[in-house]
């Protein structure tokens, strides 16, 4: 699958999608992937503060359990509930599936983040292939 | 990838079929291919093909046979008939586990274990060491064979186009020998470890003649919607069936009442490695813990090591296996805790990312398979 080239990517293979200052986050199809089927999303709260690099929730498939890593630093202004009864939505089109949206205090740490291309050569090197 | 993995006969095959690959206990095998939920599903309501050329077999020949196999499993083989098999295992003196395994008789001086790959190498010297005062031979005949499991209610249909055996006429836990795909004398066993019907056939390691029959189980099994299925559906279909898995629910630190395996374990039979120590168990009054099953009553899985916690949150015991289980749709998990805790309907907690998480405990087998109609 093609990675968008208006997203940015975490090394932890999460994407976010940002329009000014505002943001949406999610985990990569790659990410996808190698989960297997997702069964579980441990969503954060609106209104929460999350920090570039920390923990702000979880993904877990069948046989594993990943936690997400937030892109930016800000505070998350929606959430996407139907993740808690549908989570295989993120199986079927990871790039579309958002976790949460959230505020960027500072927009410019975003270009620390992958580009598409990077990314993609990233995960090559990873899996060896 | 180190070079150092070991490859079943069929490596290629799961390759080219895409499947996601993982190091099983030294093995390089797949642990899904379409997805583990649907490998899962097509076990339960159709039917499966599993590779699992990567569990062991050795073999008792000669008049000692039947004493060596008493001496060194807890179960009876003496009950058994030519064709029939068993569930058994391999204890160490103080009534833990080597291994679990499968014994079938062939004939009156002649048995086969089936036994686990990430302990194929420990097993066969036991039994070695084990077996060396009785008057027979023991093989390791596991590199000969590549092992498939067709499982599922659909498993007899599939496997009855390519064979000239009566099926229907093999019951389950016994064999039987006929010709497979072309290829005499071929072992089908109604066995597995899906709580599925199903059988395993056990073919030579060629990997020509590996891959012509897995070609023709998937061809034959076509038209119920067959899937190759990986390591993955394994673990969660073993699981629904509160099947022990090697590392998990049982191990050398473990003994047989703990693990709630005594209906195998025939202590009246006569002394075998392992006996005495469980009577003195028994003699104490039974195990102080127990493997109990436990459904999660709020969200959240409890996974393979999670702590559990009584209700006022003081940890209790570890859990041995835990997922979500894809055919009863609920987050279950077998656990060892304190005796007093295994009555039906105990609340429990299991910590989760630090969080005590409601938990129940519930009657094993979590899934039991429908009865023939």
């Amino acid at each position: 699958m093609a990675y968008p080239t208006n997203y940015r990517y975490t090394r932890e293979h999460e994407w976010i999608d940002a329009d000014g200052k505002s943001a949406s986050v999610g985990i990569t199809d790659h990410a996808q992937d190698s989960l297997g089927d997702i069964v579980f999303v441990e969503l954060p709260k609106v209104g929460d503060k999350v920090e570039k690099g920390k923990v702000f929730g979880s993904v877990e498939s069948v046989k594993a359990v990943s936690d997400l890593y937030s892109p930016a630093t800000g505070t998350v202004t929606a959430v996407n509930e139907e993740l808690t009864t549908a989570p295989e939505k993120i199986n079927t089109d990871a790039h579309a599936a958002w976790i949460m949206k959230m505020e960027l205090k500072d927009p410019s740490e975003l270009e620390s983040l992958l580009k598409a291309e990077d990314y993609e050569k990233y995960v090559k090197e990873e899996t060896g292939h | 990838m180190p070079d150092t993995l070991r490859k079943t006969a069929l490596n290629p095959v799961h390759r080219l079929l895409g499947a996601k690959m993982v190091d099983f206990g030294g093995w390089d095998m797949p642990v899904e291919y379409s997805g583990l939920i649907a490998e899962h599903m097509a076990v339960r309501t159709g039917v499966g093909l599993f590779d699992v050329s990567h569990m062991g077999d050795i073999q008792f020949r000669g008049k000692g046979s039947l004493e060596a196999v008493q001496h060194i499993s807890m179960n009876d083989a003496s009950r058994l008939q030519v064709g029939q098999a068993q569930y058994s295992a391999m204890l160490y003196p103080q009534g833990t586990f080597v291994d679990d395994i499968i014994v079938h008789k062939f004939s009156d001086n002649d048995y086969l274990f089936v036994i686990n790959a990430g302990t194929r190498e420990k097993d066969y010297n036991w039994v070695r060491s084990q077996a060396a005062r009785f008057d027979c031979h023991v093989s390791d005949y596991s590199d000969f064979y590549t092992q498939l499991a067709i499982q599922g209610p659909k498993a007899q249909e599939t496997l009855q186009k390519l064979t000239d055996v009566n099926l229907s006429g093999i019951k389950f836990y016994w064999f039987a020998w006929g010709t497979v795909c072309g290829l005499p004398n071929t072992l089908i066993a109604r066995t597995g470890y899906t709580g599925e019907d199903g059988f395993e056939i056990y073919i030579p390691s060629d990997a020509l003649t590996s891959e012509r029959v897995w070609n023709e189980v998937i061809e034959a099994g076509r038209e119920f919607g067959i899937l190759p299925c990986g390591l993955g559906a394994r673990n969660t279909l073993r699981l629904e069936a509160a099947l022990s898995l090697y590392g998990h629910e049982i191990s050398d630190t473990i003994n047989v009442f703990e693990a709630g395996l005594d209906r195998f374990c025939k202590l009246e039979k006569g002394p075998f490695v392992g006996s005495e120590a469980l009577k003195s168990v028994q003699a104490a009054g039974g195990p102080v813990k127990k493997l109990v099953g436990l459904e999660m009553v709020d969200r959240g899985i409890a996974r393979d090591g999670y702590k559990v916690m009584d209700p006022s949150g003081k940890e209790i015991g570890t859990v041995a296996s835990g997922s979500p289980a894809p055919f009863l749709k609920k987050n279950i998990a077998l656990a060892y805790v304190p005796g007093a805790f295994t009555e039906l309907r105990t609340e429990v907690a299991v910590e989760i990312r630090n969080n005590p998480v409601k938990a129940k405990v519930v009657p094993i087998p979590f899934y039991r398979k429908p009865k023939k109609t």
